[in-house]
Formats: C-alpha cells, sequence, structure tokens
C-alpha cells in the first residue's frame, strides 16, 4: 500500500513537470513558427545548405568557432571543399571567419551580424527557418525591409532574388504576408532551400550530434542488458533476506 | 600470501578495520526502500563530476578573450571533449535532482531527528557547498547567462555592502578577474571542502547507523549472543549489490538525458548561453538554472531588495534548524497524523510552484501573488513545525522493522 501511494505520489511529480515545460516555451512566443525540416543524417541537403551558407551567410556572418574541416564530415573532399565552397585564400583547418569588419558592419548595419556557429542553438532551427521566410518590404525601414518574426531587425532580406517579393497585408491580428513580386524560385523551392541551410546551421551548431545520436542507442542498450544482469545479482543475493 | 599481504598492512593502515566497519560489518536497515538510493548515487555524480571536470580542465581557458572559444573547442575538435562536456554539465543538473530527492527522504522518515542531528546538519552544510560549486561553475561557459546570472547574484551582494561585492567580482562589473577566481573557487577550493565534507557526513552516519523508512532505531534490538541488529544486515554484499541496480537505473536516465536532450528543453543547457557573454548588452529575461529558481523566486516575491535577500537566505539556512524544530513523537511519515502529511505536501508543492514561478518572467501578472502564497506556505511549513508536529495524531510504532 506505501509502495503504491509513493509511486503515485512520483507519477503525479512527473506529470506536474510534463505539464510545466509547454507553457515555458508557449510563454516567449510572439509569431507562430514553422517546422523546420532538420534532419541531419541528410547529407545531400547538408551539402546543399552549406553551399548555400558560404554564398550568401557568410558574405557577413562569421563562423568563428567552427573550421572548415567541418564540411569533410557532409561528404566533401578536401580538394571540393577548398575548390568550390572556399571563397576566400583559407586552408581547410583554418577557422570560417569572415573579411567584413566589426567597425565596416557597424557603419552599414548599425550592429555587427552575429556569428553564426552556435545560432541553431540560440534561436533553435524552426525560429531560424521562419525568419529567413518572413522578411517584407517596409518602406519605413532604412534598407526598405522588415521581418514578422524580428521585427525592425537590421538584416535586409538578402534572398529576396530567390524568393520574390512579400508585402504584408492586415497588420495587426489577422496579418499576413503575401507574394507581391514573383522571384527566381518557387514558393517550395524556396522552403526546400532555407531548409537544407537552416539543416546545415543546426549541423554546425554542434557537428557531432549524430555521433551522439548514434552512440547513445549503443550506450543505452548496454545498459538494458546491465540492469537485467544486476537485478539478477540483487535477487541472488537477497533470496536470504525475509 | 594474501592473508600474509593483510597481515602487514594492518600492522600498518587500519584496512580490515574500515572494511568491515563501513561495509562488510556495517548493518544497515533491511528495509530500506526507493528513497535509499539517492545518497549512493549523489556521491557517484561527486565522483563523476570530479572526473569528468579534470578532463575539462585540461582544454578550458579561464581567460574572458577564450572561455567560451574553449568551450566550444571542447565540444567540436577534443576527442570526445562533447561527450565530457555533457556529462558534466547534466551532471550538475542531476547532482541536484539526486541531492533534493535524498533530502525529501530525510523529511519523509525524520532522519535529521535525534541521534542524526549532524548527519543533517553536514549534509546541509555539502547542499550549501553544491549551490556555491553551481553558482560558481555556471559563470565559466562565459555565455550570456553565465555572465548576467553572475552579475544579478553578485548584485545582492551589492545592495548588503559594495565594498564587499567589489571584493568578490575584483573589479566594477563581473570581468576577467572575477572569471579567475571562480575559476579557482570552482576546481580546487569547493570540490576539497565537498570532498571532506563528503567523508565527514559518512562517518557521522556510520557512528549513529541508518535510519529506515519505520523510523524505528534498530540497534534497540539486538541479537542476545552476536549483538547484531536483528533487522540489520551488512551493507556490503547487500547493499552494494542493491545499490547497482540503482546505478544502472540512474545511469540509463542520466545518458539518456546526454545523448538525446542534452539541453534538457533549455532547463539543462539555456540557449542564451550559446551568445557569449556581453557586459553592452543585458538580455531581456535573466532566469538561473532550475535548481536555484525557488529560491530566486522567493527573492523576487519580496518587494523590498534587502529583505528579499534575508528571505531567500532564510529558505535555506532553516534547513539546518529542522532537528530542533520537529517536536513529534514519531519520526517516519508512516505512523505520522494528518497534520505532519498535509504540512510535507504543501510543502513539496509550495518548492515545486516557486521553482516554475522562478523561471518566468515577472512582469506576467500571477507570479508575485502565486510566488507571495507560496513562500507563506514554505515559512509556514517550519516556523510551524513545532506546533503541528506537536497537536499531530501520531499511530503506534511497532517494535521492529515491516517489510
Amino acid at each position: 500500500m506505501k509502495r503504491i501511494l509513493v509511486r503515485r505520489w512520483i507519477c503525479s511529480l512527473l506529470m506536474v513537470g510534463s505539464l510545466v515545460s509547454p507553457l515555458y516555451s508557449l510563454a516567449e512566443e510572439g509569431v507562430k513558427l514553422d517546422h523546420a525540416p532538420v534532419d541531419t543524417s541528410n547529407l545531400p541537403s547538408l551539402q546543399r545548405g552549406a553551399q548555400h551558407f558560404m554564398n550568401y551567410c557568410m558574405t557577413c556572418h562569421s563562423a568563428h568557432l567552427a573550421r572548415f574541416d567541418l564540411l569533410e564530415q557532409i561528404g566533401l573532399s578536401k580538394k571540393q571543399v577548398e575548390g568550390n565552397l572556399i571563397l576566400t585564400n583559407a586552408k581547410i583547418a583554418d577557422y570560417m571567419t569572415v573579411v567584413l569588419t566589426p567597425k565596416d558592419a557597424k557603419s552599414w548595419f548599425g550592429v555587427p551580424p552575429p556569428d553564426l556557429t552556435v545560432e541553431a542553438r540560440v534561436r533553435g532551427a524552426d525560429w531560424i527557418y521562419t525568419y529567413l521566410r518572413s522578411f517584407y518590404r517596409d518602406d519605413q525601414r532604412p534598407n526598405g525591409w522588415n521581418n514578422r518574426v524580428f521585427p525592425n531587425v537590421a538584416m535586409p532580406h538578402v534572398l529576396w532574388q530567390l524568393q520574390g517579393q512579400q508585402v504584408l497585408q492586415h497588420p495587426g491580428e489577422a496579418e499576413s504576408l503575401v507574394l507581391m513580386q514573383k522571384g527566381q524560385m518557387s514558393a517550395q523551392e524556396y522552403d526546400q532551400y532555407v531548409g537544407d541551410l537552416v539543416n546545415f546551421l543546426v549541423f554546425m551548431s554542434e557537428p557531432t550530434r549524430g555521433e551522439r545520436l548514434h552512440l547513445g542507442i549503443w550506450v543505452l542498450g548496454f545498459l538494458v542488458l546491465l540492469f537485467f544482469a544486476a537485478r539478477a545479482l540483487k535477487h541472488e543475493f537477497w533470496k536470504d533476506i525475509h | 600470501m594474501m592473508s600474509q599481504m593483510m597481515g602487514w598492512i594492518d600492522a600498518r593502515f587500519p584496512l580490515t578495520k574500515v572494511w568491515k566497519e563501513h561495509l562488510a560489518e556495517y548493518y544497515a536497515p533491511k528495509n530500506f526502500n526507493f528513497w535509499y538510493y539517492f545518497g549512493s548515487l549523489a556521491l557517484l555524480v561527486l565522483v563523476m563530476q570530479i572526473v569528468t571536470g579534470i578532463f575539462l580542465t585540461m582544454n578550458y581557458k579561464p581567460d574572458a578573450r577564450f572561455a567560451f572559444a574553449s568551450v566550444e573547442y571542447i565540444m567540436r575538435d577534443v576527442d570526445y571533449g562533447w561527450l565530457i562536456r555533457y556529462m558534466h554539465s547534466t551532471g550538475a543538473s542531476m547532482f541536484f535532482v539526486v541531492v533534493y530527492l535524498h533530502m525529501m527522504r530525510g523529511l519523509l522518515y525524520g532522519s535529521y531527528r535525534q541521534p542524526r542531528e549532524l548527519v543533517w546538519i553536514i549534509g546541509m552544510a555539502i547542499y550549501l557547498c553544491l549551490m556555491a560549486e553551481a553558482f560558481f561553475g555556471y559563470l565559466l561557459p562565459w555565455g550570456q547567462m553565465s555572465y548576467w546570472g553572475a552579475q544579478v547574484i553578485v548584485s545582492l551582494v551589492d545592495a548588503i555592502s559594495p565594498t564587499v561585492a567589489l571584493w568578490v567580482r575584483g573589479d566594477y562589473v563581473i570581468a576577467d578577474a572575477t572569471l579567475n577566481r571562480f575559476f579557482a573557487f570552482h576546481v580546487i577550493a569547493l570540490p576539497l571542502v565537498l570532498v571532506i565534507l563528503v567523508f565527514l557526513h559518512i562517518v557521522a552516519l556510520h557512528q549513529v547507523g541508518s535510519n529506515n523508512p519505520d523510523g524505528i532505531e534498530i540497534k534497540a534490538k539486538k541479537d542476545p549472543e552476536t549483538h547484531i541488529p536483528l533487522d540489520g544486515i551488512p551493507f556490503h554484499p547487500y547493499y552494494t549489490v542493491k545499490d547497482i541496480v540503482g546505478v544502472v537505473v540512474f545511469l540509463m536516465i542520466y545518458f539518456g538525458i546526454i545523448f538525446f536532450a542534452p539541453e534538457m528543453g533549455g532547463y539543462f543547457l539555456e540557449e542564451n548561453n550559446f551568445i557569449p557573454a556581453d557586459p553592452m548588452q543585458t538580455p531581456p529575461h535573466i532566469a538561473p538554472v532550475w535548481y536555484f529558481t525557488p529560491f530566486y523566486a522567493i527573492l523576487r516575491a519580496i518587494p523590498q531588495k534587502q529583505l528579499g535577500i534575508a528571505a531567500m537566505g532564510l529558505a535555506v539556512v532553516i534547513f539546518f534548524l529542522l532537528p530542533w524544530l520537529d517536536k513529534g513523537l514519531v519520526k517516519s511519515i508512516r505512523y505520522r497524523g494528518t497534520l505532519y502529511k498535509v504540512a510535507l505536501g504543501a510543502f513539496v508543492v509550495s518548492f515545486l510552484i516557486l521553482g516554475y514561478m522562478g523561471t518566468l518572467e515577472p512582469t506576467l501578472w500571477y507570479v508575485n501573488p502565486v510566488s507571495r502564497i507560496c513562500a507563506l506556505v514554505y515559512f509556514g511549513f517550519f516556523l510551524l513545525m513545532p506546533v503541528y508536529t506537536k497537536l499531530d495524531k501520531t499511530k503506534p510504532v511497532p517494535d521492529r522493522v515491516t517489510s
């Protein structure tokens, strides 16, 4: 009886805990975020994402806590990385720094663009995925762009030629983004493009993620076996205790 | 050969004596339940924190310019550095999970009561030390939460004495000097004190013997010939093999978190701590790690700052007085009356709600009123204890332990 009570008590504690955590995340969100298609085992997606990152993001953003050899982990050779993806004279073991100086950045954008090495762990994949698809034209802003997820952001819509130009309709409760001028890509292609990019950012923020998930299954498997062995040992010793 | 060697050692060091006194002939009550796993688990986590900590120090740089990057270096370039770092960061949170459950056991079965007052007091000293250890360690990754969390806590000292706060920081704000000294406290000063206190905790426990879920002194009923407690069994092998089962279950949860949810939804590793510390930019919302939030909620619930600090301090220190606040006739909750059960239940619920309130932004309308009510319940549990434990209708305690 006592044991059941204690167990029931622990169960209710756990339930309180699980109720609490979703509330916490709701409290922080303003705009509803779309689900990012993250799969860090999808190498072609990561390779495309890396390419998009080098072509667009790294013009201004650094990833200076990671090295270019990171790209060898997603199935690219040293030759491919140095020949096609490194756009400066950096070597493969160099950190992914950027030529833009903080001083210039400050005078052009008002704030230096943040380093993106672990940005996916700060904002979360869904946030970045939604953010990069939520730019709209706003003549009130110095660079002509605004963003629904990050209002009055200093960053202009770098990918506008791909996505096209959106406008914000019915600002307020029922606001929505509508494509005013078509870009080079269809909406579906653009979502895929941003999805690959976000996938790469998630990979870059924790390159050992794949290894972690893989190793975890073996470790837990071993512990399950060890549990049965330990329990059998305990029962063997405790047979004579009444 | 073996016995000769043991004889040689025993003539010079009481090895066999210590082995017998503390393991093979240390008689523990045979009715330990679920709640009795957490002592050995706390010891396990302490050892793991020390070992992973040693490996982290090999690559961590306690320098404001390099600290953040050196942690990412460990995560990326050091072989299995990510695993060691996650073991350490998850270990910190799991240490508090285990210690809170260990303390809860004391409250359930009256383990702090006479003759175990010193076991409890040393245990509380360990808890205080652990809080300091966690606080100093949290600055080391040098992220935004590290920096601003430390800034907030040291500003509490500032509210009492700016001179002392300046002396603690070594600068007018949290800075490189602070990082260096916190590193020194975290890797050597406090771990040393912790290990010594844990040693004393066990020595004091083995002097008086373990309590049990019935709150009965097993030493009162001994075998007339062997003088072994009738309800006692040797700690080794019985509880060593039983604790191994507990250890394996604990490791499943611990490694489950490490491998599949190392951030634990932002509770074990906060998102903002992946932004390097920036003294020029205060984050909009500063919350301490979950294990401090109940006390942080009490601090915020009181409008006057100095009083808030006093209340927060009291909320921790008041645990020391438990052995003298409890006037109950019985130790274990099994034989207590309704009053104590209700009081303990209300205390646990208020502690959990306070913990949750401490993670929320204080601007939400319900945070302050709810925190105040829970703080009243929290302090009421202790301050009214002499009254309700005396009035409580207890049940008769059996002579021998029940299974």
